[in-house]
């Protein structure tokens, strides 16, 4: 009795084991195979959001090549070393992008571009890549709604610490009912991005 | 032949997974604000169930009947993920359209429930197509979905259609008014249940004629 019993469940356990073992096999096949193309269709989406975070006629040199490694930091919430984009203009750096990730999104993380000027005001914010519920959450990207625009021209001076929040929580920013959660995120994180510059401004803008 | 035609039929009409069937309804009240993002969803729904159902009917001998369950959601999952990586790295317009939407498939419980129903106990080719006119059906009604919850909530039809198709398409978008203020009810998940229940009640008015 017990011996039948306890066949069945090693002919079971060992039937889920296979697979599982299966399954991961083709994911991880399917994930070294399509790993660089999808890193380069990222940058090459990453590439047309920094022209639109800094224009490009305010600066003069190769944004790409220009940059600066910074260590992780959890204002910007880096895990490891991040390149940080300079536009210059005369050899002067006239503003910075700074590729941000909002840890809180509703599903997972939120990574954002955001650019800043040399008097500490935002440029424009675009979100790169999210997860959040499509028809809802997904009001922070530029093609869906002019909501991210909302950013243009803040700065920590004008806008007060308890100001970067949604009006639902007292702040300055509109948010999607139903959707707040995916807001205060992109909002604590162009929040925490300005105070980070402030921070590093020497070494950010340094010629 | 007459089988996969019968297939299509309870896919499409008789059995239609958002008409009457009634499942997956998260994604399916979620996100038809709009036409664009109801087919969207559903053309990759459709696609992942007629490659779900046409994997797991050939190993459904294999797969003990205890454990059934687990193993169809892992390969639905896995073939999801999957789905997800090849979009992502080798069509690009049509991940930024559709990226969002394609994790949210396996969550979709009219996936599951065609494999259990249908794939665990067919043959490959006709489970394939169960899949495929299942995702389609359900597509369909994505479609009349967001386009009632469109016009009715944003005046227009079509819009987004610049994401798939490039700028040049947003002139395909059609304003119905001008000047519309928008009717907030329609776009709010409470118009979903509102539009979906007229959809099912006219369903039921054809048949019963």
């Amino acid at each position: 009795m017990f011996k039948d019993s306890f066949k069945k469940v090693s002919i079971t356990a060992s039937a889920m084991i296979i697979f599982s073992l299966v399954a991961s096999a083709a994911l991880s096949i399917s994930y070294f195979l399509t790993k660089t193309p999808i890193e380069e269709s990222d940058a090459r989406a990453k590439r047309m959001f920094l022209n639109q975070v800094v224009p490009s006629n305010l600066y003069d040199n190769n944004l790409v090549k220009d940059t600066i490694s910074v260590e992780p930091n959890p204002l910007i919430g880096n895990k490891k070393n991040i390149d940080i984009y300079r536009a210059k203009k005369n050899n002067q750096v006239i503003a910075v992008i700074i590729e941000t990730i909002a840890p809180d999104g509703y599903s997972g993380e939120i990574k954002t571009l955001v650019g800043v000027d040399q008097k500490d005001k935002i440029l424009g914010v675009r979100v790169i890549t999210h997860k959040e519920t499509p028809g809802l959450g997904d009001y922070i990207e530029v093609d869906k709604s002019h909501w991210i625009k909302n950013f243009n021209l803040k700065s920590l001076d004008e806008t007060g610490e308890k100001e970067w929040a949604v009006k639902k929580d007292g702040g300055d920013f509109d948010y999607v009912s139903g959707a707040t959660i995916t807001s205060r995120a992109v909002i604590k994180s162009t929040y925490k991005s300005l105070l980070y510059v402030k921070e590093n401004k020497k070494r950010l803008f340094a010629s | 032949m007459s089988d996969i035609k019968k297939i299509a039929v309870d896919g499409l009409w008789k059995q239609n997974p958002g008409l009457v069937q009634l499942l997956g309804l998260c994604p399916t009240l979620a996100v038809t604000t709009s036409v664009v993002n109801g087919l969207s969803l559903g053309i990759a729904t459709a696609l992942v169930m007629a490659l779900s159902n046409g994997s797991i009917s050939p190993i459904r001998k294999f797969v003990p009947t205890e454990i059934r369950v687990p193993v169809f959601i892992l390969i639905i999952a896995a073939l999801v993920t999957i789905i997800d990586f090849s979009i992502h790295a080798f069509i690009e317009p049509l991940y930024k359209a559709l990226g969002i939407f394609i994790p949210l498939i396996v969550t979709n419980c009219i996936v599951l429930a065609r494999v259990e129903s249908f794939a665990a106990k067919n043959e490959t080719v006709p489970s394939f197509f169960d899949g495929l006119y299942m995702g389609l059906g359900l597509a369909m009604v994505l479609a009349v979905l967001g386009a009632l919850r469109e016009i009715f909530g944003k005046g227009t039809l079509l819009s987004g259609i610049d994401l798939i198709f490039g700028s040049s398409a947003s002139n395909l978008v059609i304003h119905f008014f001008s000047d519309y203020q928008g009717f907030l009810l329609a776009i709010l998940p409470p118009g979903a249940f509102i539009s979906l229940a007229c959809l099912i009640a006219l369903k039921n008015h054809i048949e019963a004629r």
